[in-house]
């Protein structure tokens, strides 16, 4: 048996399906959150660069590029609103983000 | 063989990529997301995309990585607090999870999977880095400049939420030093004897 598009998008469905579930799992700790939308963006890289190399485009691994570069920035910023929120509050809870809504 | 080597690349990814969302400590969840990177980037080898490979290495394990490293370790939160009562999300997060990967699976089932065993992920080039320099900066140079912008958007973004102006803090002002005169810097003044000033 050879190595088939299947055995990636496969994997790619594992991975997005963990991510999704460790969105839910940890809901009062958003740093993990974070990590679980990294795991999820990774997985539709790996569905991006499986679907180039096996139709033979190069097209898929320059859009898994914008993603790699879209995820960093959304790293960068929401870290950056998780530092500023824990100076203001003093925790990360995220339950109480809430209070925000007027 | 190649099958061999993904197989056990995909049990590593699955495996920590549970272990991410699983760890009791989230230095340890950022460790184990440096390893799932590290090996989706073997899978991309893999697969015969080594520039994007190398790139996943660079930015996630180079960057974002070590980024939550530094948040998770300046961030004086008490996390086995924040653990406490995840278990009963379970339940909740495995019916979700499950019904995720049913429709995956109904989706890619019912539609009848094509036979796509060749691969080649880099065509119209000998080597990968050369197939995706061949469009990035002609056809795809809009785009190209796009990542660009957003990385500076994310950057200046980054920069003004944390950025905070501390007050009786002192600080050189270059222009209020060359600026001064010598009329400002000293006075004149005719002391008679057995008095002072």
């Amino acid at each position: 048996m050879d190595l088939t598009i299947n055995h990636f998008l496969t994997l790619s469905a594992i991975l997005f399906t963990i991510g999704v579930v460790g969105i839910f799992v940890n809901r009062k700790n958003i740093i993990v959150i974070l990590m679980a939308i990294e795991l999820i963006l990774l997985s539709v890289n790996i569905n991006l660069v499986a679907f180039s190399a096996f139709s033979g485009t190069i097209e898929g691994q320059i859009f898994a590029m914008l993603v790699l570069t879209v995820a960093a920035a959304e790293a960068a910023v929401g870290l950056a609103i998780l530092v500023v929120y824990f100076r203001n509050r003093g925790d990360i809870a995220v339950e109480s983000v809430g209070l925000m809504k007027g | 063989m190649e099958l061999i080597a993904f197989y056990i690349f995909a049990a590593i990814v699955t495996v920590s990529a549970l272990a991410v969302i699983m760890a009791k400590n989230p230095v340890h969840s950022v460790l184990w997301l440096i390893l799932t990177f590290f090996t989706a980037a073997g899978i991309f080898v893999l697969i015969g995309a080594e520039f994007l490979a190398m790139l996943l290495v660079v930015v996630y394990v180079g960057a974002v990585a070590v980024l939550f490293l530094f948040v998770v370790m300046m961030l004086d939160v008490d996390f086995v607090e924040l653990k406490q009562g995840t278990l009963r999300y379970w339940p909740f997060a495995g019916l979700i999870g499950i019904a995720f990967i049913a429709e995956i699976a109904l989706a890619s089932f019912a539609r009848g999977s094509g036979n796509m065993a060749a691969f080649d992920a880099s065509p119209g080039a000998d080597t990968n880095t050369e197939a995706i320099g061949q469009v990035m900066y002609t056809e795809y140079f809009l785009l190209f400049q796009m990542s660009g912008l957003i990385l500076l958007v994310a950057m200046i973004g980054a920069i003004v939420l944390t950025l905070r102006e501390r007050p009786g803090v002192k600080r050189q002002n270059i222009a209020a030093q060359t600026s001064r005169r010598r009329e400002d810097a000293y006075e004149k003044v005719a002391v008679e004897p057995g008095k002072g000033i």
